[in-house]
């Protein structure tokens, strides 16, 4: 595999003083999906602000393709397309042109066949001649998605792109962010919606004060960190776990009337069945039994605790 | 040069005056209209001629340079404070091209446009009054620089601005008046003593001198002096941008 973007030791710190990027240093495979995660003003669209040209990094050095996003910035930007975080779009104009516009200014000459096509797989190929401001909130989305793929880029940053959009549309942009997968674009996404990496990324990077936390395989992190829990709701409210069951993970919550065992979905015995032969040998009557995975929301919670509490 | 984004930029600018021809096209034919009424017909009437030429004709580039001025000023500073008031700026910074590509094509656009009104405006002009225009080619030249240095300026002043005020600001309260006392509706040479030394300190004072010579052989100042104002201006211009762009001033992080 080879790297599509090599992010070393990327640093920028604005005018005011403030550090928005603390050295992050990161490479990206062709034909990924990687989610950066992280709360608001952690410098996810600083770092994507940096890579497509938007802002200067102080320090540090970008590649896109083996081009240096600074010197060979020519090289470097016309393999990018980017998806903005706001609905930056000119409200009198039609989409066709604004969607030709794009083309042009990345330098590719006139397709419109290309053109089409895309407009087409985004479903707006009957809106294309109606005017941004005449177009729903989710079809501005997709005309900002027309014209970031409009130059045939290699690298696709996404920049919160089910921010305040409907379980629907969010469908929507998944299947559209797997068939470019498909088609072999590289493509970053930042997010604040765990279920979002969760759903559609290959890995999984997280940046909380302008630092990279960790970047890791979304599967191998599920199984490392995620654990599940077996919620066992009781007829009759428990004082302590009894001795019997106490060679078992157990704890008590909601006033002694639930029961919480929890395992790794990854070990080999899970133990759950030696559970419930011992719980019915003591004479515990079950009223419900749920199960809870651990999600990445979870691990993510707890990263950002753990650097906030050392930070501290 | 990526001519291609050059000519998509340009396009795009010009698509927006093209949606909007008529109302391009109608205010200047009025406003000259109103000119020739109020400056030709009832002031114009009392002072009759100037160093040989009749007021209503010796007003003619004045106003023509008052309109182009004020239009390339105008739709260069709106061309490109437009995208940074409604954020599609991150287009052109994060697209492959350079400051000079990005300067070609709105200042390009917004040179044409001005050039367009400046040309209605000659026409409108020569059915009020008999016009003769004894050298096309400067007088082409000079109309051609200012649609474009004052859309440099224009361009500088849309980057500059941070509020739809400011960005009316700099044209209100400084090329205005310099337009107005530069000599566009009277000669210099009306002026008493030290106010003409005073009016060649104003810059619109040897565009005007220049584009009238082109017109009827009168100047305030010398030709060459004219030239060479204008084209100073142009390069003070393109030396700002330039910078601009070098620093990221204003618009990129």
């Amino acid at each position: 595999m080879t790297a599509m973007v090599e992010i070393s030791d990327a640093r920028k710190v604005y005018d005011g003083g403030f550090e928005a990027l603390k050295g992050v240093s990161l490479s990206i495979e062709k034909g990924e999906i990687l989610a950066l995660l992280g709360p608001n003003g952690a410098g996810k669209t600083t770092l994507i602000s940096c890579i497509c040209g938007i802002a200067v990094p102080t320090g540090g050095q970008i590649r896109v393709g083996g081009h240096d996003v600074v010197r060979d910035f020519r090289k470097a930007r016309s393999l990018v397309g980017l998806v903005p975080q706001e609905v930056n779009l000119e409200p009198f104009e039609k989409v066709w042109n604004t969607v030709r516009f794009t083309r042009g200014v990345f330098g590719r000459p006139r397709d419109d066949a290309h053109l089409e096509d895309i407009l087409r797989r985004l479903s707006l190929w009957e809106k294309r001649y109606a005017k941004i401001n005449e177009l729903s909130g989710g079809m501005k989305r997709r005309v900002l998605i027309a014209k970031a793929l409009s130059h045939d880029p290699e690298v696709l940053f996404l920049d919160e792109p089910t921010a305040g959009v409907d379980v629907e549309l969010r469908r929507d942009m998944w299947r559209i962010v797997a068939d470019l997968k498909a088609a072999g674009t590289t493509i970053i996404l930042t997010t604040h919606y765990i279920e979002e990496a969760e759903a559609i990324a290959d890995r999984i990077g997280v940046i909380s004060r302008g630092s990279l936390m960790l970047v890791e395989e979304k599967d191998a992190l599920m199984t490392r960190l995620g654990r599940k829990e077996l919620r066992i709701e009781l007829q009759e409210p428990l004082d302590a776990v009894p001795p019997q069951l106490s060679e078992f993970d157990l704890s008590l919550e909601e006033d002694g009337r639930v029961l919480v065992y929890s395992y790794d979905t990854g070990a080999e015995r899970t133990g759950i069945g030696r559970l419930m032969t011992r719980m019915t040998e003591a004479d515990i009557v079950l009223r419900d039994v749920r199960t809870r995975q651990n999600s990445l929301e979870d691990i993510f919670v707890d990263l950002v605790h753990d650097t906030g509490t050392d930070a501290a | 040069m990526n001519w291609t984004a050059v000519g998509a930029i340009y396009r795009f600018e010009m698509s927006r005056f093209f949606r909007t021809l008529l109302q391009s096209f109608i205010s200047p034919v009025i406003s000259t209209s109103l000119y020739f009424v109020v400056f030709g017909a009832a002031i114009g009437s009392r002072i009759d001629e100037v160093e040989g030429v009749s007021y209503g004709a010796f007003i003619v580039p004045g106003l023509v340079m008052l309109s182009v001025i004020t239009q390339a000023i105008s739709n260069a500073s709106f061309g490109i404070y437009f995208p940074k008031f409604i954020g599609t700026i991150y287009e052109l910074l994060s697209a492959p091209i350079n400051f000079l590509e990005i300067v070609a094509g709105y200042v390009g656009a917004a040179a044409t446009k001005a050039l367009f009104i400046g040309i209605v405006i000659l026409i409108t002009a020569s059915l009020f009054v008999p016009m003769r225009i004894e050298h096309p080619f400067a007088m082409l030249a000079f109309l051609l620089l200012t649609c474009l240095s004052f859309a440099l300026l224009g361009f500088i002043l849309g980057i500059w601005a941070s509020n739809f005020e400011q960005l009316q600001l700099v044209p209100l309260l400084v090329v205005t008046p310099l337009v107005f006392l530069g000599g566009s509706f009277y000669s210099i040479s009306m002026l008493p003593g030290i106010w003409q030394k005073i009016a060649l300190a104003n810059p619109v004072v040897y565009l005007i001198s220049g584009f009238r010579w082109s017109f009827y052989g009168l100047a305030d100042v010398p030709i060459a002096v004219s030239l060479l104002a204008i084209a100073a201006f142009t390069g003070i211009c393109l030396a700002v941008i330039w910078w601009i762009f070098r620093t990221g001033w204003r618009i990129r992080d």
